[in-house]
């Protein structure tokens, strides 16, 4: 299985292409052969995590190839268990999504050909081991993004899209200019990760020229992390860079929705795991108690008061998640095996929670068309089997033992109260504020007598059962026996974690 | 090689094979009326004097006509660009409306003595050279732009631009007689010799090239210089607007660098250059660069003509341009080659797309173009939202690789510099809000029952599809353009 990363992420594209040339008016035939194009990226991700050496920390499957020598850009892909797990990720929500666009009516050959082209974009972001590439990836994501929420989206889609191209535009060309002074830092230059973070001791004591932190010890180290931070912040989405995040959420169609904060949400805690963690350590252990402890601890918390006081059931879903990100960026803080592992099994249940989430939500929208907390009342008693999902995925979002949900958080807050046991608390304090929205939004709109205006809704679908199936039985299996995707995580991020640890002043 | 003028003539190929077509098409004008002929043999002219252009390469560097002008690697990539843009303008015209209208052999004529005047301009190695080139492009132009018969508008731009252009002229000339004064000679090599061992008055000096600049800026369209640009994009015909947005834009840039670099700097090895002491105006073109992109991109936020908005982005793109004159550097005179062909692609690719646009519903406000991917023209907003987006920086679009190079550049010059690249980057985020708007009116929104369907021409297709898909290859493989523009900054005079 050479070049398999590059099949992962070119199949989808090469279906792009191959939707664009079937005929405009056969839906059904556009919707098998997109669904077709996921189908090889999952089977090939599978296939990459059962043969994957997680005993081995570092890069597998790397495949690199000249690009633009005379720039040293070449085209290097490679994976370890963090990508892996992403990539999976990616893979699974993406099939799954193609399903749950099946009632899309309108253009229905752009939203394909867009949102294939959007699955490859994630796939390279995960794979890329080359900043240049890495940045090309990151950049052609945006795109198939702003049209899938700006021509398929909700009343004010517009408005929503292009608040999420700008604020991300905004992060990436911050990064695009630390990725050049990364390259003209090194020594030959070049955008290779694996280079760069082989010299990272390289840019710890630069000093710049004006610069007027010096009495903090910041340098040149310190400004590139920012610069890579704020980029990737906006992503998380980290307060206060998150207010793109509702309205894109809020305004997007059910299986981008799905995508965003299945996906893309993980790309910005991705992004500083694989690129400020190790290349600029110095910085990391200077400014990753501020602007990944203490922000993702407020991050917690205000995420979940904000989805408190929402009345969308889909804001609210989305709320959830900047609060549930907040978890992930705590845990990375953390500098602890558990802490760290637990963060990034949160990325990944966070991606099966919240997908399920957004799922359930877009079925109860297709039926009633709204989406208010208020405006329903007993849906237990109309939709029995819904319920019973909607319950399994809310339990899972505020940490029941026995789902993964609980798992990854207590991982997370095991071992951050070893370092930080104020943010710890906080971050704990966001449990029970989790249980009590949820709880209350479940009593709300499941329990009670039975709205007489939908008393006709009919029960969940086949096709909806189908997309939810796969994921509800990951959050069992990772809340009942987390090792399998623990395992797959542990060498990767000890490594990374190691490189860190060193210059930590504790 | 320093040839006298006969010696000249055999080097000088592509300009005589031009200068015969504009002869022969002028001729022609009076005994046919035929404007596709005449249009074909502009282009097989244009075509004959790209391929002469191409046989140069192998000649000696030198200079021409008692060094008048100068054959250089530098020159030589002008002259393609110029033929290339003319080309394509050619087509461009072939299949709009507008030009329907007009006297063709007239139309065709000017254009090529425009480009002709690009071409002279790029090759110039001495003041009075280049002035004069500089005034048969300005020449042509103001005609041009008022070439639309009952047009107001056009009339009323052509006044402008001679106005503005007349002004920007004279104080470059009178900047340049400073230079004769000082140097005595107007010739670059000598001047640049006298510099070297005169002690010249640093102020004087700083002041003439101030003057000088003002002519150069006002082609290249820099802020003071650029009130002209809008009411002339909007008001001439569509087809010569795109051909002056890039062609002027480009001659004003090959002029200036010829001027700034080999004739009053030194090279060291390494591809540094060196201004002379104490006369600081590469500091002059860094806030002049900040500035102009800065008004560039906040003044095409609010606009509702395209080509008017498409003027400020091109005013935005100047700014972008001269990040690469700034930092003095051979890695930014090839950042700017580079972007130089990768919006020519991309900008003229956009004025395809109004000019198709325009053919159908006869206006040019972007409030006409809404919803129509929805309305039969899928291509074209297709293709229109690439060039926008590369035009953006978008990967992987050639335009982010433009820009990447000129952002790289800039910081690799470090400094002081950085701001300038914070301020650049700053200047995308803006522009993308109102590239996207128009993408937003042709995608998200979508048609009244009034709007119509738009007919799509397939002449013009044949012209969009390559540009979009050349946009697209030099976003993913841009190695031959790098390797082009490296090989192009190589002066005579160093």
């Amino acid at each position: 299985m050479e070049n398999i990363l590059t099949y992962m992420t070119f199949i989808p594209l090469a279906g792009a292409v191959l939707v664009l040339a079937l005929p405009n008016n056969n839906h059904n035939l556009i919707r098998w052969v997109s669904a077709l194009a996921t189908v090889p990226p999952l089977l090939l991700a599978c296939w990459l995590f059962a043969n994957f050496d997680s005993s081995k920390p570092g890069l597998q499957f790397v495949e690199k190839y000249q690009w633009i020598p005379a720039y040293n850009i070449s085209y290097h892909m490679g994976v370890d268990g963090l990508s892996i797990s992403m990539v999976l990720l990616t893979a699974l929500l993406c099939f799954l999504c193609i399903f749950a666009s099946w009632g899309i009516e309108k253009a229905v050959k752009g939203y394909f050909a867009l949102f294939l082209l959007l699955d490859a974009g994630m796939m390279g972001v995960f794979c890329a081991l080359d900043f240049f590439l890495f940045y090309i990836f990151w950049e052609v994501m945006l795109l198939p993004m702003y049209f899938l929420i700006g021509i398929w989206g909700g009343p004010r889609r517009e408005y929503a899209a292009i608040k999420f191209f700008l604020y991300t535009l905004f992060g990436s060309v911050l990064i695009l200019l630390a990725i050049l002074a990364l390259y003209f830092s090194s020594e030959p230059y070049t955008f290779d990760m694996t280079v760069l973070i082989a010299q990272a001791d390289k840019y710890g004591t630069k000093t710049l020229p004006i610069w007027p932190f010096d009495q903090w010890g910041w340098g040149f180290q310190h400004v590139i992390w920012m610069a890579l931070f704020i980029g990737f912040a906006i992503k998380i989405p980290a307060f206060p860079f998150h207010t793109w995040l509702p309205d894109a959420h809020v305004e997007a169609p059910t299986a981008i929705s799905v995508i965003l904060a299945g996906v893309l949400l993980k790309m910005g805690t991705y992004g500083i795991l694989r690129i400020n963690y190790p290349m600029l350590p110095v910085a990391t252990a200077d400014l990753a108690y501020w602007f990944l402890g203490v922000l993702g601890a407020w991050n917690i918390i205000y995420g979940a008061l904000c989805a408190m006081a929402q009345k969308d059931l889909k804001k609210l879903v989305a709320y959830s998640s900047v609060s549930h990100m907040g978890y992930v960026m705590l845990g990375m803080a953390s500098f602890t095996t558990q802490g760290i592992n637990g963060a990034v099994l949160q990325m990944f249940n966070h991606g099966t929670i919240t997908g399920m989430l957004f799922l359930l939500v877009g079925v109860i929208y297709d039926r009633a068309h709204h989406r208010d907390i208020e405006g329903f009342g007993g849906l237990a008693a109309i939709m029995p089997l819904y319920t019973g999902v909607t319950a399994l995925a809310f339990f899972a979002s505020m940490g029941l033992p026995g789902l993964s949900g609980f798992i990854s958080e207590v991982l997370v807050l095991l071992g951050t109260w070893q370092k930080y046991p104020v943010l710890t608390i906080l971050g704990a304090s966001g449990v029970v504020l989790t249980a009590g929205y949820m709880l209350w939004t479940i009593q709300r709109v499941y329990l009670g007598p039975a709205n007489e205006k939908y008393l006709k809704l009919p029960e969940i679908n086949g096709r909806e059962m189908f997309t939810l199936v796969p994921l509800g039985a990951i959050v069992i299996v990772v809340g009942i026996y987390p090792s399998v995707v623990l395992d797959l995580l542990r060498a990767s991020l000890d490594q990374i974690n190691q490189i860190v640890l060193p210059h930590l002043h504790s | 090689m320093d040839l006298k003028n006969l010696e000249s003539l055999s080097y000088f190929w592509p300009e005589l094979i031009l200068f015969g077509t504009i002869l022969l098409i002028s001729m022609l004008d009076l005994l046919m009326r035929n404007g596709r002929a005449l249009a074909g043999l502009a282009m097989l002219g244009c075509a004959a004097s790209l391929i002469a252009t191409f046989d140069l390469y192998s000649a000696q560097p030198g200079w021409l006509f008692y060094r008048m002008l100068v054959l250089d690697n530098f020159a030589l990539f002008f002259k393609v660009f110029a033929l290339a843009a003319l080309i394509l303008t050619i087509w461009m015209s072939l299949g709009s409306k507008e030009i329907d209208q007009v006297h063709q052999g007239e139309y065709y004529t000017l254009l090529l003595t425009c480009g002709l005047g690009v071409i002279l301009m790029a090759s110039s190695s001495n003041l009075l050279t280049a002035y004069l080139s500089l005034e048969l492009v300005s020449l042509t132009s103001y005609v041009l732009t008022g070439f639309l018969p009952h047009s107001r508008r056009s009339s009323e731009a052509a006044l402008k631009y001679l106005i503005y252009g007349g002004v920007a002229s004279g104080t470059m000339i009178y900047g340049m007689s400073w230079i004769f004064g000082m140097t005595g000679s107007l010739d670059y090599a000598a001047i640049q010799t006298a510099l070297a061992q005169n002690q010249v008055s640093k102020v004087a000096l700083f002041m003439a090239f101030v003057f000088i600049l003002a002519g150069f800026g006002y082609k290249i369209v820099f802020v003071p210089f650029h009130m002209w640009s809008p009411d002339v994009y909007q008001g001439a015909p569509t087809p010569f607007t795109a051909f002056l947005s890039v062609a002027s834009n480009a001659a004003g840039i090959a002029i200036m660098i010829r001027f700034f670099f080999p004739g009053v700097s030194t090279m060291a090895a390494g591809g540094a250059w060196t201004a002379v002491a104490g006369v600081e105006w590469p500091h002059v073109l860094l806030f002049v660069s900040m500035i102009t992109m800065t008004v560039g991109n906040l003044c095409a936020l609010n606009q509702r003509n395209l080509k008017r908005m498409l003027a400020y982005s091109g005013i935005a793109h100047a700014g972008y341009m001269l990040m690469g004159v700034a930092v003095l550097s051979n890695d930014g005179l090839q950042a700017i080659l580079f972007y130089v062909i990768v919006y020519l692609i991309m900008n003229l690719g956009a004025f395809l797309v109004v000019v198709m646009i325009a053919n159908a519903t006869g206006n040019e406000d972007i409030e006409s173009y809404r919803g129509l991917a929805w309305r039969g023209a899928v291509v074209p907003a297709v293709c229109l939202a690439v060039f926008l987006f590369s035009l953006t920086g978008l990967p992987p679009f050639a335009g982010f690789i433009g820009k990447f190079f000129l952002f790289a550049a800039v910081l690799k010059a470090g400094g002081v510099f950085v701001i300038l690249a914070i301020v650049a980057v700053a200047n995308s985020v803006v522009s993308l809000y109102y590239y996207a708007k128009v993408v937003k009116v042709m995608f998200l929104d979508f048609p009244d029952p009034s709007d119509k369907a738009v007919a799509v021409d397939r002449g013009n297709v044949t012209l969009l599809l390559p540009l979009t898909a050349l946009t697209l290859f030099f976003g993913v493989y841009f190695y031959p353009l790098t390797y082009y523009a490296s090989q192009s900054l190589r002066f005579f005079i160093k």
